[in-house]
């Protein structure tokens, strides 16, 4: 797939041929999970990614979930306490954390920190003509920059994913302990008697496809900047707006396939 | 040089939007030529260059590289084409997270998949030819713009390539550095039997290593001559474009 492109006039003719690009784009850099593992110059690339998506955005991550645990942990622990129910509490952040809250906060995360910086470089190397460099040299941008990125993105989502649920149940139940008189390890016990395995599974496979959403549109975007320093901003703010859009309406759409058919 | 055509362009219209960038261009390059294209800023230079490589495709009409006609070819046939090409980009275009030597690797150890131990030797051989044997492992931050031509030169060159572009190769250079980077040209195109096309402002430059220079202004070439007839040109706007850079001949 060559990523040498000519101008699409019209708004709606451009619009459909960029998500018909970034689908391309996306099949194609799935589909080159064997460069991801087997060449040498792929793999470290990989496995920088990984350490950058992981490692990167754990302090991001930490912070906001423990502080979505403590506020969910807060104001549902007030609604509760009207009924003495407040042990309901831990079941509802259980459900609420491993169905949408985990993994759609992961998304997010990962959108701002991890998808703008991807859409930056990206947009910049394109700007600076080394992606046409790159296909001159029939050096395909693709398994070349994106495969390792994509990978690297599916991978970590979900484990950040499970991570960030444990840190908001940890928040929730040190709010359940101070606030709720709740004692911390029944806190903990319910969280777990609560959370089912689908459940679980859902929220992880959620968190791996906005991986995949999120990399791919980052890419496609990076790779269609134009106009020097101000295209690498736009693409910037346009790679995370379409992945918002993007988890949000993915979202809704695996819920309803898991928990409703 | 061989009478068989390496680039051939019919016809060529190119338009961005409602701007025509060029309009019913013709051409051919010989096998062997070290073809330059000069003219004011903003005439399609660059675009030409681009279309001569496959990175844009004609509105209109035809461009033929090396037989191959550039619109009809799927992705892979292009790519597949482009083996035989390099292409030295203004900016040089090296990849910033890697030194100099591992710019120069590329073409061999991303896409030839070769031994590290023979990528090494060649790519060592290619830095010393530009002059930069002691540069390899420096990136490109750290090194003056004339060194990060050089690399990419030395990239662009590593394979052998039958046909060679260079984009303003000596735009942003002190003199002597243009003078190297003119020398390399040259000797690659001399030595290597490489068909070349450069496109330049520096005038002097290619007086000394072009075969035919054309002039190029409103999207059509107005002179395509032999660096002596253009010295001599009746053409007005290129007589005003030499008596702008003041040139002389000095072979």
């Amino acid at each position: 797939m060559t990523l040498t492109r000519e101008p699409i006039e019209g708004p709606v003719a451009a619009a459909v041929a960029a998500v018909g690009r970034t689908a391309r784009l996306t099949a194609a850099a799935l589909a080159g999970l064997p460069a991801a593992l087997f060449r040498r110059d792929c793999r470290a690339t990989f496995l920088r990614q990984l350490y950058l998506i992981g490692i990167g955005s754990l302090a991001v991550a930490t912070v906001v979930a423990l502080f979505t645990g403590m506020i969910l942990g807060l104001q549902l622990g007030i609604a509760f306490r009207q009924f003495s129910q407040e042990l309901m509490v831990a079941f509802t952040l259980s459900y609420a954390m491993l169905r949408e809250m985990g993994p759609f906060m992961t998304g997010i995360i990962l959108a701002a920190c991890v998808g703008s910086s991807m859409a930056a470089q990206l947009g910049t190397m394109t700007v600076n003509e080394e992606v046409a460099a790159l296909e001159m040299m029939s050096v395909d941008p693709i398994r070349f920059l994106v495969v390792p990125r994509l990978w690297a993105m599916t991978l970590m989502a979900p484990i950040l994913s499970f991570y960030t649920c444990v840190i908001a149940f940890l928040g929730g139940a040190l709010v359940g302990y101070t606030q709720l008189n709740i004692p911390f390890l029944q806190f903990i016990g319910q969280v777990m008697e609560a959370a089912e395995p689908k459940d679980l599974y859902v929220g992880l496979l959620k968190a791996a496809v906005f991986g995949v959403l999120i990399s791919g549109i980052s890419c496609a975007v990076g790779f269609a900047t134009t106009q020097g320093a101000a295209g690498v901003g736009a693409s910037t703010r346009r790679a995370v707006i379409l992945s918002f859009l993007a988890i949000l309406v993915g979202g809704y759409f695996i819920t309803r396939f898991f928990y409703v058919f | 040089m061989s009478s068989e055509p390496a680039i051939v362009f019919e016809g060529v219209v190119k338009r961005f939007g409602p701007r025509r960038v060029l309009d019913g261009l013709a051409l051919s390059v010989a096998k062997g030529e070290l073809f330059v294209i000069i003219g004011p800023s903003g005439t399609g230079k660059s675009v030409t260059l681009k279309l001569a490589s496959g990175q844009l495709f004609p509105t209109a009409g035809t461009v033929r590289l090396l037989g191959e006609d550039l619109g009809a070819l799927g992705s892979r046939a292009l790519a597949k084409l482009r083996r035989r090409v390099g292409y030295l980009f203004q900016s040089g275009a090296l990849l910033g997270w890697k030194t100099l030597a591992e710019n120069v690797a590329l073409p061999l150890a991303e896409r030839d998949r070769l031994p590290p131990a023979q990528v090494e030797g060649r790519v060592r051989a290619a830095l010393a030819e530009v002059g930069l044997a002691d540069a390899g492992d420096l990136y490109p931050a750290e090194v003056s713009g004339g060194m990060v031509k050089r690399a990419a030169f030395a990239r662009a060159i590593i394979e052998d390539p039958e046909v060679l572009f260079f984009d303003e190769p000596t735009s942003g250079l002190d003199p002597v550095m243009a003078r190297t980077v003119d020398n390399l040209i040259a000797q690659v195109g001399r030595a290597r039997g490489a068909t070349c096309v450069v496109v330049t402002h520096d005038l002097a430059g290619a007086l000394r290593y072009a075969d035919r220079i054309g002039f190029l202004k409103d999207g059509r070439f107005l002179q395509v001559a032999a660096p002596d007839a253009i010295l001599h040109t009746p053409v007005p706007e290129v007589r005003a474009f030499l008596e702008a850079q003041r040139v002389e001949h000095r072979p």
